[in-house]
């Protein structure tokens, strides 16, 4: 089984539009899921630099999936979504 | 008291783009399409009724971002002469709160409301538990005289069935001072006479409805100028933001401003004062205590002929048992439009932010000085000191920093000229600042703090109470109140959630050195 790869934007424009609240997953994503997933912090994702898409901040990845104004909850259920079809 | 959600997410949307369009080559234009960016033709309506009236609400929450009172908008004045008129205005106003009524349409007015649940019971628990009979059975429902119902809920309570309920309007709930009501005509609005400019009604408001207005026009233009432009930035801010505090200080200069100056270098000062003042008033008052006990004993437990017990009661009228701080601009404005009657011990030492406009005026009396806020009540304080010229908040802050797509993890650290203590550093929550006070007496045992974390109604009557017994709880002798919970850190434009930012000021603070003693 491979791992499912999550990527949390920590860069400036994340942070602002509301991904402070993200830094959580850091507890919650390997108390609940071992090492099914590796969790990693990228400084930008590159997602917030064309024109207009910082509105959809912030952003995480799960896997290929992009998570668009991302919560706690939204990724979670994404995580769940992809183990649930392996 | 951070406000998280779609609601600020969209406010912050808003100010971003705003910030853009003054970037842009045509302000006036890209203003006026600030709605159309935002809601496109075609788009998905996501919240109300139809696409139209969410433009309608973007605009509104667009005037408030250009630094206009929302209420005196008619709706015939399209943003392109608002972004005109903010690039004309000379000057800002004292009215830091703005209601975007339009948006109060979706809440109903404070009352006790029987539900569909009631089951027109017999024992009619509720007809019983009111004491002001305002309920009537009529048609085997419950109904209520609004004229005659106090609220006090007591129906609520004893209902089997959970059928009776109080509908809240938020706003008006978390207002600690009545400030803010919901009129006949459904619509909230503020009281500035009350207002102590908490900022908690735009932290509890589901629809976004109250706004900070916003003072982001000007700064730019001063920025834009050729005017020296300086930052003075909060205690609180270090836990606010990505990277640490001199990384932020590049980030703020590549966001236009010439200098950054931290208003922990004022909190000395604040503390040092602070704590001078409370051993001075702790003196007197053992002085006063010593004198009666050597009238006492010199004169063998005898009364006092009359007149001398008067003098003495005035005199003891004078001798404050219990000192305040004074740094927190909420409770400042609360002194001054309820609470007259702590005034006596509130401490006369100055704020922060006083003693920091102060110093950089100083050294630089031709520079535009902007503080940058974690909340609301600040912009008064701003408004009132005269070394002070502008007011940002973290939220617009951050929104320069996106519009200008700056990244601060990314930027090299540059040093402050005047390192601040460790002491200082934490004035931004709960604790910090009685913890500073006392760090700066010699005799740190002489502190007896008593922390306030957070105005509410209960809070306000306990201050109430301490000022009418002159005695404060358990013997306390230092009172340290902030207006938020948690202190600045959950002022209603932080970022970060409470407990991570007060982490990263803790960080911080281990790496400064401890203020020095008096
Ligand atoms: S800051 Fe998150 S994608 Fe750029």
């Amino acid at each position: 089984m491979t791992k499912i790869s999550v990527k949390v934007c920590v860069g400036t424009t994340c942070f602002v539009m509301g991904g402070s609240d993200l830094m959580e997953l850091k507890d919650i994503i390997p108390a609940r899921y071992k090492d099914k997933v590796e969790l990693s912090g990228i400084p930008c994702l590159e997602l917030c630099s064309k024109q207009g898409e910082f509105s959809q901040a912030p952003y995480v990845t799960v896997d290929d999936e992009i998570i668009t104004q991302a919560t706690v909850d939204k990724v979670l259920t994404a995580i769940d979504n992809k183990l649930g079809e392996q | 008291m951070k406000n998280a959600g779609q609601a600020i997410h969209i406010k912050k949307e808003v100010l971003v783009r705003i910030i853009k369009a003054f970037l842009s080559d045509n302000f006036e234009e890209q203003a006026r399409l600030i709605p159309f960016a935002i809601r496109p033709k075609g788009m998905e309506v996501p919240y109300r009724c139809c696409i139209y009236k969410e433009r309608a609400i973007i605009k509104d929450r667009t005037i408030a971002g250009l630094g206009f009172q929302i209420e005196e908008d008619d709706e015939t004045v399209s943003l392109s002469t608002y972004a005109k008129k903010a690039l004309e205005r000379k000057e800002i106003d004292d009215k830091n709160l703005t209601v975007l009524q339009a948006a109060c349409k979706g809440c109903l007015t404070n009352r006790i409301y029987v539900t569909d649940l009631c089951q027109g019971c017999i024992a009619r628990p509720c007809q019983t538990a009111c004491k002001f009979g305002a309920i009537t059975v009529i048609n085997g429902k419950s109904i209520i005289d609004e004229e005659k119902c106090k609220k006090c809920q007591m129906c609520v309570k004893v209902c089997p069935y959970n059928a009776i309920v109080k509908i809240t309007v938020p706003c008006e709930d978390s207002c600690p001072v009545g400030a803010i009501k919901k009129d006949e005509t459904g619509f909230a609005s503020i009281d500035y006479s009350k207002c102590i400019n908490c900022g908690r009604c735009i932290a509890s408001c589901p629809f976004g409805a109250v706004h900070e207005k916003s003072q982001i026009i000007d700064i730019l233009k001063a920025i834009k100028s050729d005017k020296k432009v300086i930052a003075m930035i909060a205690p609180s801010i270090a836990g606010q933001f990505p990277g640490n505090i001199y990384q932020l200080k590049t980030a703020i200069i590549q966001a236009g401003f010439d200098d950054v100056y931290e208003v922990a270098q004022g909190a000395d000062i604040t503390a040092t004062n602070e704590a001078k003042e409370f051993s001075e008033r702790m003196k007197e008052v053992q002085a006063k205590n010593n004198e009666w006990i050597d009238a006492w004993v010199n004169e063998g437990g005898y009364a006092e002929s009359e007149q001398e017990e008067k003098a003495d009661e005035k005199q003891e009228e004078e001798k404050k048992t219990f000192m305040t701080t004074s740094c927190c601009a909420g409770y400042n404005q609360l002194v001054k439009k309820h609470l007259q009657d702590i005034k006596p011990y509130v401490s006369d030492t100055k704020t922060p932010l006083y003693y920091t406009a102060e110093i950089v005026k100083k050294e630089h009396p031709e520079a535009v000085t902007v503080f940058v806020s974690p909340c609301v009540a600040k912009r008064a304080e701003g408004f009132d000191n005269e070394n002070v010229d502008y007011v940002m908040n973290y939220e617009e802050l951050g929104a320069l920093f996106v519009a200008k797509k700056i990244e601060i993890m990314s930027c090299d650290e540059t040093k402050y000229v005047t390192e601040s203590s460790k002491q200082a550093r934490c004035f931004g929550y709960s604790g910090g600042v009685a913890d500073s006070v006392k760090s700066a007496l010699r005799d740190e045992k002489s502190v007896k703090p008593f922390v306030i974390n957070g105005l509410n109604k209960e809070s306000i009557r306990q201050l109430k109470q301490f000022a009418a017994k002159n005695e404060c709880e358990d013997g306390c002798n230092l009172i340290e109140v902030m207006c938020c919970e948690g202190g600045c850190i959950g002022g209603n434009a932080s970022l970060n959630n409470q407990k991570t930012a007060k982490k990263l000021i803790d960080t911080l603070a281990s790496n400064s050195e401890d203020i020095p003693k008096i």
